[in-house]
């Protein structure tokens, strides 16, 4: 099955790319765009029928490779 | 006394470590990625570059390979690991020093001279160098250092703090910042201070008539520590 995982900058950490998209929308005239923050998605097929079997594994690969867990969150869509 | 370059599909600045370690005395030989065993070493230098792309994160994927379990294991065994550049980011994903670096917060690639503040001398990579100040070289795109404030605590409470960013006379403030890296942090140790990383590149200032010589001071010391 396919799993979707959403990985994203943490509260608080800085997002210079995400600065640099709204800034460059402002400059398009979206200027009401006050913040943007950015971050990776993945699909990620696992020969697995048992969702939450997948999913568990799906965690672990957060945890251990998909996201750096001192500045990025991860969410399992 | 022997040591050990890595080298990764991606790394470029492996051959100018390896000039620069025999140059000072090192009998030093080259290891790939692939290899499960790191031949007998003194020292295991992970060099700059961009390892597998910087695909995912810098390091993350060198961070994985086949190789670093090893490195874990001698770094573990008290075994003197170096970091320089990209091989500090492979040192922070692999958990061996803590925090991570970011991207620039200017966004710009970096590659210029810079000064660095010595902050802890008790230590083989440092210990019998006479300056307090270095000149050394950075060329990187994420050299932002950062990490919570409890590790940043633990940090400095354990006098982990390697070098920091500064002008010539040692004032490493904000202005003297070139990436916005969290205490002007350029490089640090783990907590038996035989792990170290940083973003400069001492390999690249070995030369008076090309560079400069302040990377000639730390092989010296460091071949003269082991």
């Amino acid at each position: 099955m396919k799993v979707k995982v959403i990985v994203t900058l943490k509260n608080g950490v800085l997002d210079p790319q995400g600065k640099a998209i709204q800034q460059t929308l402002n400059g398009m005239s979206f200027e009401n765009v006050s913040e943007v923050r950015q971050g990776k998605y993945f699909d990620i097929e696992v020969k697995e029928s048992d969702e939450s079997k997948a999913k568990t594994q799906v965690e672990d690969m957060c945890k251990k490779l998909l996201a750096n867990l001192v500045i990025e969150d991860y969410k399992i869509l | 006394m022997k040591s050990s370059v890595i080298i990764f599909p991606g790394s470029n600045c492996d051959r100018d470590m390896d000039v620069a370690l025999k140059k000072f005395g090192f009998e030093n030989q080259m290891v790939w990625h692939n290899d499960e065993e790191i031949p007998k070493s003194d020292l295991i230098v992970l060099p700059g570059g961009f390892s597998y792309g910087d695909y995912l994160r810098c390091g993350s994927i060198a961070g994985k390979s086949r190789i670093i379990k090893s490195v874990i294991n001698f770094a573990n065994s008290g075994g003197l690991v170096l970091g320089i550049c990209n091989g500090f980011q492979i040192l922070t994903e692999t958990g061996l020093l803590p925090g991570i670096l970011q991207q620039n917060k200017y966004l710009n690639f970096i590659c210029k001279n810079v000064f660095v503040k010595i902050k802890n001398k008790e230590n083989k990579f440092f210990k019998d160098i006479k300056k307090e100040v270095l000149e050394l070289h950075i060329a990187h795109n994420e050299g932002n250092y950062f990490c919570s404030n409890d590790e940043l605590k633990s940090i400095e409470d354990n006098g982990q703090i390697a070098v920091t960013y500064c002008d010539n006379k040692g004032n490493d403030n904000e202005e003297n910042n070139p990436n916005g890296a969290l205490k002007n942090i350029a490089g640090i140790f783990n907590k038996n201070k035989n792990i170290l990383g940083m973003m400069p590149h001492p390999e690249r200032m070995i030369d008076q008539f090309l560079s400069g010589e302040d990377g000639s001071l730390f092989f010296e010391n460091l071949i003269g520590s082991l």
